[in-house]
C-alpha cells in the first residue's frame, strides 16, 4: 500500500547554502512520526516544504503514491495537509467558531449564519473533549486551548496529515498532557502526524517512529519502541567539532562578576554563577528556557525579584541599565534587526549610540571625535564599509553584527554579554567574531555568550552553564563539555 | 569629482529638493506678477508663516521621536486666551505670559507622562489634548474673542513690531529654528531623539532613558506651541479661542515635506522650515494670481502628496 505521505530525496538550497540534502521520509495512516534535530538541522525547512511554504530544489513529495507539487500553503491544505505553526495564528478578538471557519464562514442570504457556524464548530470540537464554547473569544481561552483551536481548524479542513511544530513549547505540564491525549485520539482515528519537539519525553509518549536530521542530512528513521532517548541525542549531535574555533583559555584569573540567587517570578529561578578574568562563559539551553531573560535582569534592563549581581565584589543597583553600562557591563541583544540596529541611521551613529558621552564636549557631539572613534572600531573589527556616513542597512548581516559589537566595545566594558552573537551571519564573520571574543577575554574582559548553536557554545566557551526551564541545570567544562551533555541537561536529564 | 559628489549628496537631501521648488515657484510667480517680490509682500509672507513655523519646529521634533503632537494648534489657542484673559483681568502682561508658559509646560508634561511613562499611543493622547486645550480655550473665553485694547508697547513689539523692517515674530521664529536645527544636528541629548525614533527597543537597550527623553520632547513641543499662541496674541491684539485651528495638519505637512517621516528617526528642522516657507509662498502666490482662496487647501494637499511621492520613488530606486 502506498504511504499517506512520502518525501523522496528532498534537497533545498538557499543560494549556495543547502538547508536540506537528500532527505527522505514516509508517513503511514495513524503514524505519529517525530522529526528530531538541533536548531538549524533543517526540520523547519522540511516542514515548510511539506506545508507548501517553500518549494524543494530537488526531490519529490507523494501523497497516496501520487506525486504532488505545492506552490503555496493553500495547495498543501487542499491536498489534506494541516500545518500548526509554533507561533499561533489566531485572531484574538474573534470567537473560537469564527477562527475555525475563518475564510469559509457559512452564509445565509449574504450574511453570516451564526447558528450553522456554532453547530459546525460544535461538531468539529466534539472529538476534542474541550471545556470552552465555540462562542468564546479566542483571547479569553488559554494557550493550550488556542492550540486545540488551531488543530481543530486543520482537522475541519479534512486534513489527513497534521504537522505540529513545537506544539508544547509554551504549554504547562498539564496542558501538555491534554494535548498528548488529543494527539492519541487523532491517531486512533487514522490521522497521520508529523511531530516536532525538543522535548524527548513527548516523543516517547505519543510517537511510534522517529527520524533524525543533522545539518540538513538524513541520519536515520527508527521505531520509537526500539530506541532510547540517548540514541536520539547521539544521532542529533554526534559529530566532532572542527578546528575553526580559537584556542581555549590557558588560565583564568580573579573573579570579575558574581551572580547570586537571581530570580524573577515566572521567568527564572535561583540562578547563581560567577565569571573569571580571561574566561568565556557559554550559556546554553533550549529556546525559551529563559537565557535572555536572565541576562536582561542581570543588566537591569528587566526587573528581578531576588538575588544580587556583584562586579568586582561591588553590588550593582537594580533596574538602571544606563548605570550598569557605566559600571562596565554591556549586553548585546539577540535580535539584530528588532533590538539592535538603528536601520535608517549611519554606521557612525550606530557605533556611538551606547556611549555618545565619550564623543561629546559641552553637550555637543564632536563630529571629528565621533568619526575617529567609530573608525578605530571599524578597523579593529575589520568591518567592511564604504564610509562611516553610509546607512548601516547598506552592510551585510555579518558586518552589521560587527558594528553592533563595536558599539558595545565603545563603553570599554569589563563584562560583555553577547546573546546569539553569530546568528544568521556568514561563516567568515562568525570565525572573526569568535576570535575577537577570545582576544577580548585574553585582554581581561569577562565574556558571557548565550548561544543556541551547540558547536559554537562548545567551541568557544571555556565553561558552559546550561539552563533548563528557568533553572540552572548545571555547569560543563573540559571533557564533560559535550553536545550530548548539553542536550541532556537542557532537556532536564543528568549529564553523563 | 568632489563637486560632483557634493552635488549628488545635496540632491539626495530633501531640503535641497524643497529649496529648488521654492526658487522655481518664486521665479514663476514673479514673472507672472512682479508685485510678488515687493518687500511689503515678502514681509507679510514672513509674518504669516511664523506661527505655523514655530509649530512645525515642534512637530519635526515629535515626528523624529516617532510620535506626533496633534495638540499644537489648540495649545497655542489656550495660551493665547490665558495670556489675554489674565491681562484683561488686570494682571501684568508679562506675568500673564509666564503663567501661559507654565501651563504649556504642564500640558507637555501631561502628554509626555501619558506617552513616555504609561506608554499610551501619542496619536490618541495628543488627540485628546487637542480637544482638552481647545475646549479649555472656549470655556475660558465663553466662546467670544477678547479684544486686548491698551496692551503695553513692549508686548505688542514681539508679535507686531519690526527690526530693520523685518517682523520680530519672524525673527524669533527663524532664530529658534536655527537653534533647534543646530541642536538636532549636534547636541548629544537631541541625538537620542533620533535613536528612539529609529528603534525604540534598541534605544532602550543602548542605555537611553526613553521615557525621560519622550517627556521633555513633548514639553518642548507644547512650549513652542505656547509661544506661537502668545506671539499671535501680540500680533493680532485679540485673544481668539479658535486660533490655530488646523495648524497641526499644516505643521505635519510642512515637517513631512521637509523630510520627516511618520515612522520616526528621520527629519530635520531646516527641512521643516523650508516646508513651511514653500506652503506659505504658494498660498501667497495663489492670492497674488487671483486664484480663489478655496484652492489653498487643495494645492497644499497636492504639494504634500507630490513631495512624499517623489521621495518614495527616489528611495525605492536606490534600494
Amino acid at each position: 500500500m502506498a504511504h499517506v505521505l512520502e518525501v523522496r530525496n528532498i534537497t533545498k538550497k538557499f543560494g549556495a547554502f543547502a538547508a536540506l540534502t537528500d532527505v527522505s521520509l514516509s508517513l503511514d495512516r495513524g503514524d505519529a512520526h517525530a522529526l528530531c534535530g538541533e536548531n538549524g538541522a533543517g526540520k523547519s525547512t522540511l516542514m515548510n516544504i511539506i506545508g507548501g511554504v517553500f518549494s524543494a530544489t530537488e526531490g519529490e513529495i507523494l501523497i497516496d503514491g501520487a506525486p504532488v507539487a505545492f506552490h503555496n500553503p493553500r495547495q498543501a491544505q487542499e491536498a489534506g495537509i494541516g500545518f500548526v505553526h509554533q507561533e499561533l495564528s489566531l485572531c484574538q478578538h474573534l470567537s473560537v467558531a469564527e477562527n475555525i471557519f475563518i475564510g469559509r464562514l457559512p452564509k445565509k442570504n449574504g450574511i453570516i449564519d451564526k447558528e450553522k457556524l456554532r453547530e459546525d464548530a460544535l461538531n468539529v470540537l466534539s472529538s476534542f473533549n474541550v471545556d470552552f464554547d465555540p462562542d468564546d473569544l479566542v483571547g479569553n481561552i488559554n494557550i493550550s486551548e488556542q492550540q486545540i483551536v488551531e488543530i481543530a481548524r486543520a482537522v475541519s479542513l479534512d486534513c489527513r496529515i497534521l504537522i505540529l511544530d513545537e506544539p508544547t513549547s509554551s504549554l504547562t505540564e498539564k496542558e501538555t498532557e491534554n494535548l498528548m491525549r488529543i494527539i492519541r485520539e487523532l491517531k486512533s482515528h487514522g490521522m497521520s502526524i508529523l511531530y516536532i519537539s525538543h522535548r524527548l519525553s513527548e516523543i516517547f509518549e505519543v510517537c511510534n517512529k522517529a527520524t533524525v536530521l543533522k545539518d540538513g542530512h538524513y541520519i536515520w528513521t527508527k521505531d520509537v519502541a526500539d530506541i532510547s532517548s540517548d540514541d536520539i541525542i547521539t544521532a542529533m549531535v554526534g559529530r566532532s567539532i572542527s578546528s575553526i574555533y580559537p584556542p581555549k583559555a590557558e588560565s583564568v584569573g580573579e573573579e570579575i562578576l558574581s551572580v547570586g540567587h537571581l530570580s524573577r517570578n515566572g521567568y527564572f529561578h535561583d540562578i547563581s554563577f560567577n565569571l573569571r578574568k580571561g574566561e568565556i562563559l557559554g550559556i546554553a539551553g533550549l529556546v525559551g528556557a529563559g537565557r535572555s531573560e536572565i541576562m536582561r535582569s542581570l543588566c537591569g534592563i528587566d526587573p528581578c525579584d531576588e538575588g544580587s549581581v556583584r562586579l568586582f565584589g561591588k553590588e550593582l543597583g537594580k533596574n538602571d541599565y544606563r548605570k550598569t553600562i557605566d559600571e562596565g557591563i554591556c549586553y548585546l541583544p539577540e535580535d539584530r534587526k528588532l533590538l539592535g540596529l538603528f536601520v535608517e541611521m549611519s554606521i557612525e551613529n550606530n557605533i556611538i549610540a551606547a556611549d555618545t558621552k565619550a564623543v561629546s564636549g559641552n553637550g555637543m557631539i564632536l563630529k571629528k571625535k565621533a568619526g575617529s572613534f567609530a573608525a578605530r572600531f571599524v578597523k579593529e573589527l575589520n568591518v567592511k564599509i564604504g564610509t562611516l556616513e553610509d546607512p548601516i542597512s547598506s552592510l551585510s548581516g555579518g558586518n552589521q553584527q560587527k558594528c553592533l559589537i563595536a558599539k558595545w566595545l565603545a563603553p570599554e566594558p569589563k563584562v560583555l554579554i553577547l546573546d546569539e552573537p553569530t546568528r544568521g551571519i556568514d561563516v567568515g564573520s562568525k570565525v572573526e567574531i569568535h576570535r575577537l571574543l577570545r582576544k577580548l577575554a585574553d585582554r581581561g574582559v569577562g565574556i558571557i555568550m548565550v548561544s543556541s548553536e551547540l558547536p559554537e557554545v562548545i567551541g568557544v566557551s571555556d565553561r558552559v552553564a546550561v539552563i533548563c526551564e528557568g533553572s540552572l541545570a548545571g555547569f560543563l567544562s573540559g571533557d564533560s563539555l559535550t553536545e550530548e551533555n548539553i542536550m541532556r541537561l537542557a532537556s532536564g536529564k543528568e549529564a553523563v | 569629482m568632489e563637486i560632483k559628489d557634493l552635488g549628488r549628496s545635496l540632491l539626495r537631501k530633501r531640503g535641497t529638493t524643497v529649496f529648488l521648488i521654492i526658487i522655481a515657484s518664486v521665479v514663476f510667480v514673479s514673472i507672472l506678477e512682479p508685485i510678488f517680490l515687493r518687500w511689503s509682500n515678502i514681509r507679510s509672507i514672513m509674518i504669516g508663516m511664523s506661527s505655523d513655523g514655530l509649530m512645525t519646529i515642534a512637530m519635526t521634533l515629535v515626528l523624529v521621536l516617532g510620535g506626533i503632537d496633534l495638540s499644537v494648534g489648540s495649545v497655542a489657542a489656550l495660551s493665547c486666551v490665558i495670556t489675554g484673559g489674565l491681562y484683561l483681568s488686570g494682571m501684568d502682561i508679562w506675568l500673564a505670559v509666564l503663567i501661559a508658559l507654565a501651563v504649556g509646560v504642564l500640558v507637555g508634561l501631561f502628554d509626555g507622562i501619558m506617552i513616555g511613562k504609561l506608554g499610551l499611543p501619542p496619536f490618541i493622547v495628543t488627540l485628546g489634548m487637542m480637544s482638552l486645550a481647545r475646549g479649555g480655550a472656549y470655556i475660558f473665553t465663553q466662546g467670544s474673542p477678547l479684544s486686548l485694547s491698551g496692551a503695553p508697547e513692549s508686548f505688542r513689539f514681539i508679535g507686531a513690531g519690526y527690526i530693520a523692517d523685518v517682523p520680530v515674530f519672524f525673527l524669533i521664529f527663524i532664530v529658534l529654528a536655527a537653534i533647534f536645527d543646530f541642536l538636532m544636528k549636534h547636541a548629544t541629548v537631541f541625538r537620542s531623539i533620533f535613536y528612539i525614533g529609529s528603534n525604540e527597543k534598541a534605544a532602550k537597550l543602548s542605555g537611553i532613558n526613553v521615557s525621560k527623553v519622550k517627556i521633555w520632547v513633548y514639553i518642548v513641543s507644547a512650549l513652542l506651541a505656547t509661544l506661537a499662541g502668545i506671539l499671535s496674541l501680540s500680533r493680532f491684539n485679540v485673544a481668539t479661542p479658535s486660533l490655530g485651528s488646523g495648524a497641526e495638519t499644516r505643521a505635519i505637512s510642512a515637517a513631512v515635506i521637509g523630510g520627516a517621516t511618520m515612522t520616526g528617526g528621520v527629519g530635520s528642522v531646516l527641512g521643516g522650515v523650508l516646508g513651511v516657507i514653500l506652503l506659505n509662498i504658494v498660498n501667497s502666490a495663489l492670492i497674488m494670481l487671483n486664484v480663489s482662496v478655496y484652492w489653498q487647501d487643495f494645492v497644499s494637499g497636492f504639494i504634500l502628496i507630490l513631495a512624499v511621492t517623489i521621495d518614495f520613488l527616489s528611495h525605492r530606486k536606490k534600494s
